[in-house]
């Protein structure tokens, strides 16, 4: 890995298993520099939401366990852990398709948010700092989750994580089912969080061209193994991501299905 | 008239304490999902509980804050030791540990506390009753009536500004999210128990001041199905509201209907309810459909 800068969470050569039979990961090894954005990306049933989750603890919730390797957060290790635990060191996934209390208010919604957090003027202050980065969720505070539109509840989530104070979020594909004016604000605000609170992300995206753009970095993932992993900028560059991800020809236009003959390229990444 | 509002009266008074224990049922089937038929066993023990702490000369505002105290340890020991086990096991199996809860419960009872009907002796509350104009109210029934209020508001206000009620309902409404932000479900699972307890507890010591006491109390434990399906499952407030109307059915149907039958009509007629409103409104009137944003 070529970034210098310190890593605050490092996954080891992580193999997961669901049901004590299904082994989903295969020995994914990532870093996430201090500060940084990594984006994860891959096809569906890659295992980056599996990758996430074992991150989180939240797994264990779902029958599977990091059987093999190792995921170390500020150097210690917390793969064992109860998802309590990992979120009260700091880690906090914000799970993939805008899951809002829905029977609670946004800002109830919030509040559960800082439920590992303390008292009330630390609540306050960190309300306000949600509203600071959410203006729109201010107007609809009182307003039952389940109603708000699909965009206020993907920011009453990714708000709520941040009630928790979060050393670390895991993101799974914000821009889900969002309209793309909606998905370059969402965005715009998770990279001035990054900037402004310092706060490290794992971004899982189906979006490739915008999670290259966010993230200087993404792993690619395909059935549970690491195929891939460097700069967004080379990522770019490289002709089979510009094939399976981006869509593009070597000429940067369009390209028929046709010419794609993806089994043969597939082929030498599996092995 | 003066029939009519005596009944409804009646049935307003009563129908709190059902709200009472409708409110504990409803705690556990929405946070956990389960399915408790132990309800009416709960009751049972809480109002033992009191009376014997009361027999043994405790004041009574002291003793049901003790029967609240034991109620909460109690729900938690539960929980614990019966429910947590089966947490992800089939949702039928869960069911027949709260059938084996309540067969196990009656049997402890009927073994401390025997079979023979028992009075809070003295009694608890002064026996010359209240005119409202012509209307006749037990003070035994105004004091539970205002024993369930300012309990069903605590409770209330439990789950609306607290950070553990407002914890509880997150966990009933998407377990795994609130799993990610650190809520710890099996805390939840053990204080919804905990809190279910304390509810039937008064809720039996109450009934128990108003008829006596004996197995039959645990008969409140059927009553709250109704209660609950006319609300609506997982509604709090429904289940309030649903205690309450059953409360008034149970009595309009006592005084209007009884003197045509051989009798029972009174216990009957919740069900004959609860049956018209699952044809009719199988969610209950507050229950969960879910959101459907257009």
């Amino acid at each position: 890995m070529e970034q210098s800068s310190e890593i605050i969470l490092k996954l080891n050569n992580i193999e997961v298993m669901y049901h004590e039979v299904i082994l989903v990961l295969k020995g994914v090894s990532i870093d996430i520099p201090k500060g940084g954005i990594v984006a994860l990306l891959g096809a569906n049933g890659a295992g980056k939401s599996t990758t996430l989750k074992s991150i989180s603890g939240l797994l264990k919730h779902e029958d599977g366990e990091v059987t093999d390797g190792s995921i170390e957060f500020m150097g210690e290790q917390i793969h064992h852990l109860s998802a309590e635990e990992i979120a009260k060191r700091g880690i906090i996934q914000i799970i993939e398709g805008r899951r809002v209390f829905e029977h609670l208010t946004v800002e109830e919604n919030l509040r559960v948010g800082a439920h590992l957090r303390g008292n009330g003027s630390a609540i306050k202050e960190r309300l306000e700092m949600v509203y600071h980065y959410f203006p729109r969720l201010i107007e609809r505070k009182n307003v039952m989750a389940g109603f708000i539109s699909g965009g206020e509840q993907q920011m009453t989530v990714i708000g709520r994580a941040l009630m928790a104070q979060p050393k670390l979020m895991l993101l799974d594909e914000p821009s889900m089912g969002l309209a793309p004016l909606l998905i370059k604000e969402i965005f715009e605000i998770i990279t001035k969080l990054n900037k402004e609170e310092k706060i490290p992300l794992l971004l899982v995206e189906q979006n490739v061209k915008l999670a290259l753009t966010v993230a200087p970095y993404a792993y690619v993932l395909e059935n549970g193994r690491l195929v891939m992993h460097d700069t967004s900028e080379k990522l770019k560059e490289n002709p089979d991501i510009r094939d399976f991800y981006l869509g593009l020809s070597d000429l940067g236009e369009r390209k028929s299905f046709r010419q794609v003959k993806h089994y043969k390229r597939r082929k030498r990444w599996l092995t | 008239m003066e029939l009519f509002l005596q009944l409804l009266i009646t049935g307003i008074l009563v129908g709190s304490i059902y709200a009472l224990v409708a409110l504990g049922w409803t705690l556990i089937y929405k946070c956990s999902g389960v399915l408790n038929l132990a309800m009416g066993e709960l009751t049972l023990i809480g109002a033992y509980v009191c009376l014997t702490l009361y027999h043994w000369h405790i004041p009574f505002i002291l003793a049901l804050l003790i029967t609240l105290a034991i109620g909460f340890a109690l729900g938690i020991l539960t929980e614990v030791v019966f429910l947590r086990p089966m947490v992800g096991e089939p949702v039928l199996s869960v069911i027949m540990v709260t059938v084996g809860l309540s067969f196990f419960f009656k049997g402890m009872v009927e073994l401390i506390w025997g079979t023979d009907t028992v009075v809070f002796s003295p009694p608890v509350f002064p026996i010359e009753p209240i005119f409202l104009g012509k209307i006749v109210i037990g003070q035994v029934y105004l004091w539970a009536f205002i024993a369930s209020i300012i309990l069903l508001l605590a409770f209330v206000s439990f789950f609306k500004y607290t950070k553990w009620g407002l914890s509880m309902q997150a966990t009933a409404d998407d377990e795994m999210a609130a799993l990610s932000l650190g809520v710890n479900a099996k805390v939840v699972y053990a204080l919804a128990w905990a809190i279910a307890f304390m509810a039937a507890g008064v809720g039996g010591t109450l009934l128990g001041n108003i008829n006596g006491l004996n197995i039959s109390v645990g008969y409140l434990g059927l009553l709250v199905l109704p209660a609950v399906v006319l609300g609506g499952l997982n509604s709090v407030p429904g289940a309030i509201v649903g205690g309450l109307v059953i409360g008034v059915i149970q009595n309009l149907a006592d005084g209007y209907l009884s003197r045509y039958t051989p009798g029972g009509v009174k216990d009957v007629f919740p069900f004959f309810v609860m049956v018209i409103i699952l044809l009719f409104k199988p969610y209950g009137l507050w229950g969960w459909i879910r959101i459907e944003r257009v």
